[in-house]
């Protein structure tokens, strides 16, 4: 179970990534997008899943990674990401709830460009009970 | 002209294994349900699934053809309310489709409609775009 005082808290990561051209062709080239010069809308995902996840496996957070399904995803594009771009991840834990024996988790992962805000992805993760 | 209640034209996405395994690296999920059959009967699949997140990439392009490229998608979200399920050997469809909500300020919003095989596989499906 997730732990109470976890909601609310936010994790910041300190590691910086920066986003390739190929990595942004990679992801155009799947959804047959021929306009590479910025990254399709959903790109962050690329990012926001993995150090999401990574800030986020903390054992005293209490969340299990293992029975995790994908409810919903929300973007909030403040400006397109391109190569080049440098981030960091921040992942606040928004609200958790028990419905039908499962936890339903609201995480939002906020990508920042040094202090500016990029995208910020609400992702609602079902840990099945 | 864009106005409030404007029917989008509809587009058809075809998905296979290979567009699975594509996306898998291009997004770096490497979950098993996504590429190995056996792997997703184990736990409980019918069969192996698309990435919930493939689906909304593929809508997403979608949302950007309508507004004139990726650059104008300013907010998009959705629910995954079924798998979109693709047998080996075969190519699945992903039929989007969208309505105009609300047009003020330079921007637009829609909702949208996704489905498989007729199944509805995004709920609550929604974008603003800047027009």
């Amino acid at each position: 179970m997730l732990s109470p005082d976890s909601v609310g808290r936010t994790f910041a990561g300190t590691e910086s990534i920066t986003v390739s051209q190929s990595e942004i062709d990679a992801f155009c080239a799947v959804i047959g997008e021929t306009d590479t010069t910025v990254a399709p809308p959903t790109f962050s995902i690329r990012i926001t899943l993995d150090q999401s996840q990574s800030l986020l496996s903390n054992p005293e957070i209490g969340l299990d990674w293992t029975r995790v399904v994908h409810g919903d995803q929300k973007f909030d594009i403040k400006r397109p990401i391109k190569a080049g771009d440098t981030f960091t991840c921040s992942s606040t834990i928004e609200s958790a709830r028990v419905a039908a024996g499962n936890e339903i988790v609201t995480v939002r992962s906020d990508l920042f460009s040094g202090t500016e805000l990029v995208v910020s992805t609400w992702s609602t993760l079902v840990v099945r009970a | 002209m864009i106005e409030v209640g404007t029917q989008l034209e509809e587009m058809v996405f075809y998905l296979d294994r290979a567009l699975l395994k594509a996306y898998a690296d291009a997004s770096g999920d490497q979950n098993p349900i996504h590429q190995n059959e056996e792997f997703a009967l184990s736990v409980g699949l019918p069969n192996v699934i698309a990435h919930g997140m493939l689906t909304m990439a593929l809508a997403g392009k979608y949302i950007s053809d309508f507004a004139g490229g990726s650059a104008k998608v300013l907010e998009f979200g959705a629910r995954f309310t079924k798998p979109v399920i693709v047998p080996a050997g075969e190519k699945v469809d992903l039929t989007v489709s969208a309505v105009v909500t609300d047009v003020a300020d330079g921007k637009a919003s829609l909702t949208l409609s996704a489905t498989s095989a007729g199944v509805k596989v995004l709920g609550m499906a929604k974008a603003v775009v800047q027009i």
